[in-house]
């Protein structure tokens, strides 16, 4: 067994008992990357003085005794590159901010280091968290550890794939239309998306702001609890950020399901899902019946109508977030412009990819003058219908499960050429960001070329806890979650 | 007289003077070292998120309850896209169609007639940086510290029929605003400006004419005239048979005209959605009432209250009111002191603002207090000092804030009303004058003058004028 497969309880005695040091951790997770990163491609950058300062601060303060030690204490963690680390390279993957280093700390970051973790790295993503299978990243794509044909899936690519390859002990994503799901789903972890406004924004580059959530990439069920537990909270920094109180996640997870009602849209059980997918997920219900959950057929009526509001938002939210980047104040500039309109149009040709540039035309043009009502607005109405589809459900259900995604992971480079089927196959996991909710993808299942899938279960909004109960409950009585791909040590 | 009508609107800008910024902590002060109240936020790095400021939204509340709107019970900010240095973010978080006030009105005199102008709405939003476009290397330099600085847009009504209206209009609309004490209001400082929409048509049409936009326009004096030079060029243009085109026109001071600035091809498409990082805002019929009642009494009522209580005439009231200053120094003088309000109404008007234009001032620089005016008053009602000798003594406490009785005490201004001793002055001057003694026998009226002034002269212009009237007028009949 890795290091990283401990539970945080028993890493936590053994760095109490001394015969574990966090610079042991730290180390144990540098090594990880610079033995195995060079064909996964989930890392960007290794802040490998700034972790080892910082671990060896923290085994000085546990050396000391007397400060109790913060909830993450001394676990190595990979935080995806759309995450402001102060002082540290931030790219989002982009070439325009090849050379950023920010100036603060978002409020996750610094969260992240109150609770005594040592991040150690920035992980790769697509670019500005635009895609799902990180064949965008401006630097290189990241390669799925199950097998490296195959995408690891994205925006959150990185994230996933690095805890696959147990470079760390957990790793942060962001979530916008499944960026940390569908990810989770294609590398076999545990990918948890809080409801929106459980965690602050700040300091999350924006995507697409009414949709952006930060949220966890673990091994397992209850590593999310905690990580969870150390990033949600109010924040007077982001207003969009819920002030309810913050329950205590880890209790939550009792193993218990008993009299769980689960309601599975048709809509996302049927056409169009992978039948080993459908086979897995159909699987996963009968265990929760036989733990003492009941399900029934339900529906999402509007689903066909989810990815194309979403690709509007978000592409519209996207244009204006993604203006800043001018290479006027910060990031890279382009050096043959010989006026300002100039300097605009050559710093963002060079600094965006294709795909960056593909959606902020789509949200420019759906902004724009006279296409507003067709377009955005309408995209909004559809939001509150998809709410409120899931509003009714909620009514008599306290989940909904269905797949994560439609099929497992699909090779690099097979899906390039066509961004509509692309777009297509976030249809399990957008309509979830449109109404807010919490979702968790967890490990439910092999395909018969070996791939992880992944079962996706959806709460009502700001009950993480009821998501983690049932999703935590599952893993245990399956075990997927303990499978690691053949290479990864232990 | 022109067969065509004009029709104006104007935009105004107020920047609110909150402590800090409308979306994040940095100070507002006006005139730092640049670049020194900035922050990650309103330098719009990657990653920031804005938080609207409690106080801007009042500020904005008080203001548009002022100007007599009504408040949106929910309302939100919106994006205004587009790409300039100024803008870090390249948008502007402003507010699209759901103002924090709307439907107001402000009345407005001009000519003795009150005219009501229309308030179409009053917005909240966020002031962009300042760019300095430097001689050296065509450069351009800009200045963040005013970057996400609040301010409101008052947008009013077509409603302003003549350039003096629109003067008259962002006067009393300056007033209104500054009695609120939620904007400085100074136009010099930048933080009051305004664009004007301009068009003519020919009276008794219904149907607007194509307007101009007419901006950079950095005083009222300069509204003015570049509304007249406006209306002046659409009409020589419709006159001419041609047609006028709808454009942003540009103010030139230097050359009294206006130009060019872009086109209406040139215009940006904004791109206006909600700004999904800030929450939408409830605005509740107890905060409005709460804010409602933070208002203080508003010109128009203390100048009735100025015309029914104290007597003055409704111009005196409507100068003494046009700034809060003024009018609170105006009231504090009459109740602390119990002087004459004619009287200290004719001092602020007349002589406080002659000195403060004359040197360049604002009231604030003012050091006179109230209890000063109002002792100076009793000075000159007991015959202590003449209207003639207060002049210097005003002078002298505006500029120094000393007592009157000390100033005249310092520089021997007390008044000669001995009788006696003027009497021998007058018979000195009288007699030593003879030639002036047969013009007035001869009915020359001027030679009495002539006398004061010689009194006067004598007398350093202490003496008691209506004593030395009076003993001239004795002496001469008795020769």
């Amino acid at each position: 067994m890795s290091l990283f497969d401990k539970r945080l309880s028993e890493i936590h005695s053994a760095l109490r008992a001394k015969e574990l040091s966090v610079t042991d951790l730290a180390q144990a997770s540098i090594a990880s990357i610079k033995e195995h990163d060079n064909e996964i491609k989930s890392v960007l950058h290794v802040d490998e003085e700034g972790a080892l300062a910082h671990a060896r601060q923290l085994d000085e303060r546990l050396a000391k005794g007397g400060e109790e030690l913060g909830l993450l204490y001394g676990l190595p963690a990979g935080l995806k590159d759309n995450l402001i680390t102060k002082g540290v390279r931030t790219t989002c993957a982009s070439k325009f901010l090849a050379n950023f280093d920010p100036v603060h700390d978002g409020t996750v970051s610094q969260k992240v280091k109150d609770a005594d973790a040592v991040i150690v790295a920035k992980l790769n993503m697509d670019e500005f968290a635009m895609g799902g299978s990180n064949e965008n990243s401006g630097f290189y794509p990241t390669k799925n550890p199950w097998n490296t044909e195959y995408v690891p899936g994205g925006s959150s690519g990185g994230s996933a794939a690095a805890m696959a390859a147990r470079h760390f002990y957990f790793t942060l994503g962001s979530d916008t239309g499944g960026s940390i799901r569908q990810p989770a789903a294609f590398c076999g972890v545990v990918g948890l998306k809080p409801t929106y406004g459980r965690v602050s924004r700040f300091g999350l580059v924006a995507f697409a702001s009414s949709l952006d959530q930060i949220g966890p990439v673990t091994k397992n069920v209850e590593d999310a609890a905690y990580v969870l537990q150390a990033i949600a909270g109010h924040d007077p920094y982001d207003s969009t950020s819920a002030d309810v109180d913050v329950p205590d996640f880890l209790s939550a997870l009792t193993g218990d399901v008993k009299g769980l009602r689960i309601g599975v849209p048709k809509e996302l059980i049927g056409e169009g899902i992978d039948p080993e997918v459908r086979d897995a997920v159909l699987a996963a219900l009968k265990q929760l019946e036989s733990m003492g959950a009941s399900w029934s057929e339900v529906s999402l009526p509007h689903t066909e109508y989810a990815v194309p509001a979403y690709y509007l938002l978000s592409s519209s939210e996207a244009s204006s977030n993604l203006a800043r980047f001018d290479g006027v104040r910060y990031g890279v500039r382009a050096d043959n412009a010989s006026n300002l309109i100039e300097l605009y149009k050559e710093s963002r040709s060079q600094g965006f990819g294709a795909e960056v540039k593909r959606r902020i035309m789509l949200g420019t043009y759906a902004l724009s003058s006279g296409y507003y009502d067709a377009y955005y607005k309408k995209a909004q109405q559809v939001r509150t219908l998809i709410i409120q589809d899931y509003n009714s459900i909620f009514a008599d259900f306290d989940v909904i499960l269905h797949p994560t995604t439609p099929s497992t992971a699909f090779k690099i480079g097979e899906n390039v050429d066509d961004p509509v089927k692309m777009y297509l196959e976030d249809i399990c996991t957008v309509p979830v960001n449109l109404a807010g909710l919490p979702a968790i993808s967890v490990p439910c299942g092999f395909s018969g070329n070996g791939l992880p899938i992944g079962l996706q279960i959806i709460g009502k909004a700001f009950d993480e806890s009821t998501v983690l109960r049932v999703a935590h409950a599952y893993e245990q009585s399956v075990g997927y979650h303990q499978r690691k791909p053949e290479w990864v040590r232990g | 007289m022109s067969k065509y009508e004009t029709v104006i609107g104007l935009e105004v800008h107020a920047e609110l003077s909150t402590k800090s910024k409308i979306f994040c902590g940095c100070k507002t002060e006006f005139g730092a070292e640049p670049n020194t109240h900035t922050c990650p936020i309103c330098l719009g790095h990657p990653g920031v998120l804005p938080v609207a400021n409690r106080q801007a939204v009042e500020f904005a509340m008080k203001a548009a309850l002022a100007l007599n709107c009504e408040i949106s019970r929910e309302t939100k900010f919106d994006r205004k896209n587009y790409f300039y240095p100024d803008s870090p973010k390249a948008y502007q978080i402003s507010q699209y169609d759901q103002p924090i006030g709307y439907n107001g009105w402000i009345d407005i005199e001009v000519n003795g007639q009150t005219k009501r102008i229309g308030i179409t709405r009053l917005h909240l939003e966020e002031d962009a940086g300042k760019l300095t476009h430097s001689d050296f290397g065509g450069e351009s330099l800009v200045d963040f510290n005013r970057v996400g600085v609040p301010l409101v847009e008052i947008v009013s009504e077509p409603d302003i029929r003549t350039p003096e209206e629109a003067r008259a209009y962002l006067e009393k609309l300056k007033a209104i605003v500054q009695y609120t004490e939620v904007s400085d209001v100074r136009m010099e400082q930048g933080s009051l400006r305004c664009d004007a929409n301009v068009s003519i048509r020919p009276y008794g049409q219904e149907e607007f004419g194509t307007k101009t936009e007419l901006k950079n326009m950095n005083s009222f004096r300069n509204v003015q005239m570049g509304l007249e030079y406006e209306v002046l060029r659409q009409t020589e243009v419709v006159s001419a048979g041609g047609k006028i085109v709808q454009e942003t026109r540009r103010w030139d001071e230097a050359n009294k005209k206006t130009i060019t600035m872009r086109s209406k091809e040139e215009a940006h498409d904004y791109r206006y959605f909600p700004d999904p990082d800030l929450v939408r805002m409830q605005i509740s019929e107890e905060w409005i009432e709460a804010v409602r009642a933070t208002i203080p009494e508003l010109p128009d009522a203390r100048q009735a209250r100025y015309v029914n209580d104290f007597g003055l005439s409704k111009d005196d009231a409507a100068v003494i009111t046009m700034s809060k200053a003024t009018a609170d120094f105006f009231d504090e003088t009459v109740v602390k002191t119990g002087a004459e309000p004619k009287a200290v109404a004719n001092w602020l008007m007349v002589d406080l603002l002659a000195h403060l234009n004359a040197n360049n001032l604002v009231f604030a620089d003012v050091k006179m207090t109230p209890q000063g005016l109002g002792e100076m008053i009793k000075l000159i009602a007991d015959g202590t000092i003449s209207s003639k000798i207060a002049k210097t003594v005003f002078k002298e406490m505006v500029e120094t804030g000393k007592g009157p009785k000390q100033i005249v005490e310092e520089k021997g201004l007390v008044q000669i009303s001995d009788e006696g001793a003027l009497r021998q002055i007058v018979v000195d001057a009288i007699s030593s004058n003879p030639q002036a003694v047969a013009d007035y026998k001869a009915g020359n009226a001027k030679a009495a003058a002539f006398f004061v002034g010689q009194v006067m002269k004598q007398t350093k212009g202490k003496a008691n004028p209506p004593m030395v009237n009076k003993l001239i007028a004795e002496v001469l009949k008795d020769m």
